[in-house]
């Protein structure tokens, strides 16, 4: 029999502890799972809806979702009624046991009484799938022609639903949904214009065709705004807020970029903009509506001065409501009149430092916007002014704006350094990676500051409390620019002098490793940083030999690496120490740049979590004695080539060193001869590759991949990817790094198994994206002799649809006959750019499949950019059965989610 | 402009009524309940009543004891969400006759059958408080007359969802 509804809601507010309120509920499932047992229909009703309250305490009730289904499929209004609201309440969308209720909405949906069909409608619009929608589309099309007005309101709304479900619909609704804008009913006419709206939206001849009935919604809202007192829809002294917000969104869509529409609706918004009153919510609404409008419809001058000027009295008004609404629309009036806006500034300025975080946002945004060359000094000053007192959770983004800013207004470097160094001395760490990697190309870019910089840093530095950025920065420029701080090179005029010894110097340093709260990071920029001293301060090489030591026993393989093979160099090779640890040659700042630009999107496969930029900084925050391009390399090449009789067996880390610089009797031959073949082997490239001499590459490769600590020079210079600290480096491209996935990787591969032509357009592709010393060493393995042989695997299309293409290609790795990577490459075959996209895959049992990360997630229009992915495939069956694969794509257009589907059977054989 | 979610939270934060009417797994619903009720019962009064949230915005207001909350897009009209609010809360208001918190903690089912005569698809369907109070009514009617045609059973189910 179980209790009423009334006193299970009594218990379960009477109990004291949440022990208590789960063992009532406990107990309330229980007696509700043997009445739903039982089939009990006398009180399934109650039954239900019990379960919903239980469900909104946020227990699980799905045991009870059939019951809901039982409850719509009976006669009565009272049973539907209750069953209707379990179904919208305890199921969603993405439950099968939705599809089963499909019949009976059908039912009722052409039921006679009114509020049946009205449950039916709302159910459907409310939790609808796209399967549902598409096969009631017709009923609810049907029902918007329905003499009753309250089926076609709800109608209307469910269409709503319908087309977002379902975009191809649009046509189908269009024109009954023209015809509900000269409805009488007010609530039919909401929904009316909100399906227009939505119709408009999704579709170009939905809004030609909408824009013949400008007339039409003018008279409409003309009507609502003349008319007197209407007591049924009246709000605050305004007739229908809610109708004219929507005639007016709906305006705005049909206004833009049609002067003509624009012209016959500027008289009605003039009219709205100076009758409407400002003194309720309702009317700011309006008005707040309005001016959008205006502002997005084809320019009439004199409307717009009127939609800033009630911007203006929102940006004044006391009510925090009023005020954050005039900052957002003003970003977006930035753009077409930025004038106007300065005028606030003050004001705006003002709401940065608002003790409401929303307010706080919305200026900070507007601020942003506002910042022009001639306002940056001041703006800046009063936003770092700011940043000193702000909440610390606003500090981040208040953070990565001024930084934004700093770095695209300064108006000289010498002052965008100065602020870095103000905001990086803030407290926290809130300076973001990126920007930190472009302050350091800039600095690496602007000789004449060296010195000046690194001792402003110094000098910040003394009061240093924790800021890992700036610990970072200072580490990097007094391990390359140390020297300054000592000699005073290039002090500026009016500079401060400053007398600062190499002890001194290397005490920084000192203070940042011993620091608890310096990351491993940090740890690791330290200990380039000291190698580097250690030829520049050789007074101190003692000391810092003492200080790179301790980390020989690190936890940290990033850092003990550092450590040992640092040591190595310091203890060992003292001899080529001092070229070694050169200053790191000038960044190239636009290619930096341009990196920069388009590096999110097309990252290294390898590295999508940090969709950062990879390039030259990387290298150069590393601060390691990288082969920064061929030269440096050759400079390598030959003064090892002096060194070629240090014959030492290859057994050590250190020793690698040596052996990749060609020490190794065998490669040095080869290294006087053809310094390309030598640059490939140091990157363990082109060893097997058919025709460069095989006595000598054979040798180098294997150890290089199986030495866990990868002991080679490179290695030394970019250690492993994961720790470092600017994110994908030269690591990968070693050869070292376990996934293959870097681009030097498949090079790597594709001098091995040869690759189809494609494999080589593919590269070209990639190229742009890896770091400029990455591109001279390609260049000298084009140059070098990979001849690619012809049996290949083709590249095959996985799946082609009007919108998009996959095309695998196949990398077989020698050795194991049953592994493949797939490189998967997905291209936007339409013109909208997708975002959130998600490739799946799934295979037979007899194949294992793993999925590296792709290389982005959002694929640009029109084939503007690929996202390229790796799929690894062991058929435990090679020989036997061949490759087969189910994919599932999913992403969003314009916010739409889009699901395709196929099967690949067209593998190559033999894999 | 769509409302992606509806929520009626106390000032203790339990939840009163929840809508969905964008997909939320049931993970995320409560996730979104607990996130949202520590940002919004956190927040002064005279702040404003929007918060940024994920991308989207929570348009909240506060009605004695509870705490209304719609999430709508960025894009959307902040202000009329306000006003749907407090729309739907004047039709709450006539029906109950001055309702308070505990007339939507037992009558729960009812403040749902309200809300969908306010809202279909996250959309508002009618701006007549008015009729909105006829059709409900009429409904309300409807039961009453099954229960007295149905005898003693049926009398008893209704009962239940009183």
């Amino acid at each position: 029999m179980g209790t009423r509804l009334r006193d299970m809601i009594r218990a379960v507010r009477a109990c004291k502890t949440a022990a208590e309120e789960r063992g009532v509920i406990a107990k309330e499932c229980a007696n509700l799972r043997n009445s739903f047992k039982e089939n009990d229909q006398d009180y399934r009703h109650r039954n239900v809806a019990k379960l919903m309250f239980i469900h909104m305490l946020g227990y699980p009730t799905h045991f009870g979702q059939m019951e809901c289904l039982k409850l719509i499929a009976s006669g009565g209004f009272p049973e539907k009624r209750i069953g209707y609201l379990g179904l919208m309440l305890l199921l969603d969308e993405r439950q099968e046991v939705l599809m089963l209720v499909t019949n009976s909405l059908k039912n009722d949906l052409n039921h006679g009484n009114q509020f049946i069909a009205g449950l039916a409608l709302c159910a459907l619009g409310n939790i609808c799938s796209a399967e549902m929608a598409r096969d009631l589309a017709p009923e609810v099309e049907k029902l918007l022609h329905n003499n009753n007005s309250y089926i076609r309101k709800k109608a209307a709304l469910c269409s709503v639903r319908i087309v977002r479900k379902v975009p191809d619909l649009v046509e189908y609704f269009t024109n009954p949904a023209v015809g509900l804008l000269t409805d009488k009913h007010h609530g039919v006419l909401i929904a009316g214009v909100k399906l227009c709206t939505e119709l408009c939206q999704g579709s170009e001849a939905a809004l030609e065709q909408m824009r013949k009935q400008v007339q039409t919604l003018v008279r409409i809202l003309k009507n609502l705004v003349v008319s007197g007192y209407a007591p049924e829809y009246d709000v605050g002294g305004i007739t229908d807020p809610f109708l004219q917000i929507r005639i007016l969104r709906l305006l705005r869509l049909v206004g833009r970029g049609d002067p003509d529409s624009s012209d016959v609706m500027s008289d009605i918004l003039a009219q709205v903009a100076t009758n409407t009153e400002g003194n309720k919510n309702a009317g700011n609404a309006i008005l707040y509506e309005c001016v959008l409008t205006i502002m997005a419809i084809e320019g009439i001058g004199g409307l717009r001065v009127l939609a800033i000027n009630i911007l203006g009295r929102f940006l004044a008004n006391r009510d925090n409501n009023i005020r954050y609404v005039a900052l957002n629309t003003l970003v977006k009036v930035v753009s077409v009149d930025t004038q106007a806006v300065q005028r606030h500034r003050t004001t705006i300025v003002e709401c940065v430092k608002d003790s409401d975080v929303s307010i706080r946002r919305r200026a900070l945004e507007l601020v942003y916007a506002l910042v022009n060359e001639t306002n940056v000094k001041t703006l800046t000053k009063e936003l770092l002014e700011y940043l000193k007192v702000s909440d610390p959770e606003f500090k981040a983004d208040l953070t990565a704006k001024i930084c934004s800013l700093v770095q695209k207004f300064a108006p000289n470097k010498q002052w965008y350094i100065d602020q870095m160094i103000l905001v990086m001395a803030e407290p926290g760490n809130h300076v973001r990676e990126e920007v930190l990697r472009t302050l350091i190309v800039v600095i690496s870019n602007a000789p004449e500051l060296h010195g000046y910089t690194v001792r402003s840093l110094f000098r910040t530095m003394q009061h240093w409390n924790g800021q890992e950025s700036l610990a970072q920065v200072t580490v990097w420029c007094i391990g390359e620019y140390g020297e300054m701080l000592v000699n005073h090179l290039n002090e500026l005029e009016g500079e401060e002098p400053l007398t600062v010894t190499e002890s001194d110097a290397v005490d920084v340093i000192e203070t940042v490793m011993k620091d608890v709260r310096s990351s491993s990071n940090t740890q690791a920029f330290a200990l380039t940083a000291l190698l580097k001293l250690s030829s520049r301060f050789p007074s101190n090489t003692q000391r810092i030999k003492d200080m790179i030591k301790p980390h020989k026993g690190s936890l940290i393989l990033e850092l003990q690496q550092r450590s040992i093979e640092f040591g190595a160099i310091l203890n060992r090779h003292e001899n080529i120490k001092a070229t070694l640890v050169e200053r790191m040659p000038v960044l190239d700042e636009a290619t930096y740049n341009s990196k920069k630009a388009d590096g999110a999107g097309m990252a290294l496969p390898s590295d999508t979590k940090r969709a950062t930029p990879v390039g030259g900084p990387d290298i150069l925050a590393n601060g390691g004695p990288k082969p920064e391009t061929t030269n440096t390399l050759i400079d390598l090449l030959n003064l090892d080539a002096d060194e070629t009789p240090a014959h030492e067996p290859r057994k050590s880390a250190g020793d690698h060193l040596l052996s990749l610089l060609g020490a190794d009797p065998l490669a040095s031959q080869n290294a006087s001869t053809n310094p390309d073949n030598v640059l490939m082997d140091i990157l363990s490239l082109g060893s097997p590759a058919p025709t460069t001499g095989p006595s000598s590459s054979t040798s180098l490769f294997p150890p290089a991949a199986a030495d866990p600590f990868g002991g080679s020079l490179l290695d030394v210079a970019a250690p492993a990817a994961p720790v470092d600290p600017f994110g994908a480096s030269l690591a990968p491209a070693t050869g070292t790094a376990p996934r293959k996935t870097s681009l030097l990787d498949e090079l790597d591969v594709s001098s091995t198994v040869p690759q189809p032509p494609r494999k080589a357009s593919l590269l070209d592709d990639l190229g742009p994206t890896i770091p400029n010393a990455n591109n001279s060493l390609l260049d000298g393995l084009d140059s070098a002799p990979i001849v690619p042989a012809t049996s290949a695997y083709p590249t095959i299309v996985a799946l082609q649809s009007s919108g998009l293409k996959v095309l695998f290609d196949f990398i077989k790795p020698p050795g194991n006959p049953q592994s493949t990577t797939i490189k998967a490459s997905y291209i936007n075959l339409s013109s909208n750019p997708y975002t959130d996209f998600i490739f799946q895959a799934a295979v037979p049992k007899f194949l294992q499949l793993q999925l590296e990360p792709a290389s982005g997630s959002v694929l640009p229009a029109s084939g503007g950019g690929l996202i390229t992915q790796s799929i690894n495939l062991t058929n435990t069956m090679h020989g036997q059965k061949s490759l087969l694969m189910k994919l599932r794509i999913i992403y969003k257009i314009n916010g739409q989610d889009k699901v395709e589907q196929g099967q690949v059977s067209n593998f190559p054989q033999g894999l | 402009m769509t409302i992606h979610f509806v929520l009626l939270i106390s000032r203790q934060g339990k939840v009163r009524l929840t809508k969905w009417y964008s997909p939320y797994t049931q993970k995320e619903r409560t996730k979104v309940i607990r996130e949202l009720s520590g940002v919004i019962l956190s927040r002064g009064p005279k702040l404003c009543n929007f918060v940024e949230w994920r991308g989207l915005k929570v348009i909240y207001k506060r009605y004695a004891s509870l705490y209304f909350c719609m999430c709508i897009d960025a894009d959307d009209n902040e202000l009329e969400t306000l006003e749907i609010i407090h729309h739907f809360v004047e039709i709450l208001d006539r029906y109950f006759g001055n309702v308070c918190e505990l007339d939507l903690i037992f009558n729960f089912h009812k403040a749902y059958y309200i809300l969908d005569e306010v809202l279909i698809a996250g959309e508002l369907q009618e701006s007549s408080k008015k009729s909105v109070a006829r059709v409900i009514a009429a409904q309300d009617t409807l039961i009453e007359n099954a229960k007295e045609q149905a005898g003693s059973l049926s009398n008893m189910i209704a009962q239940a969802t009183k």
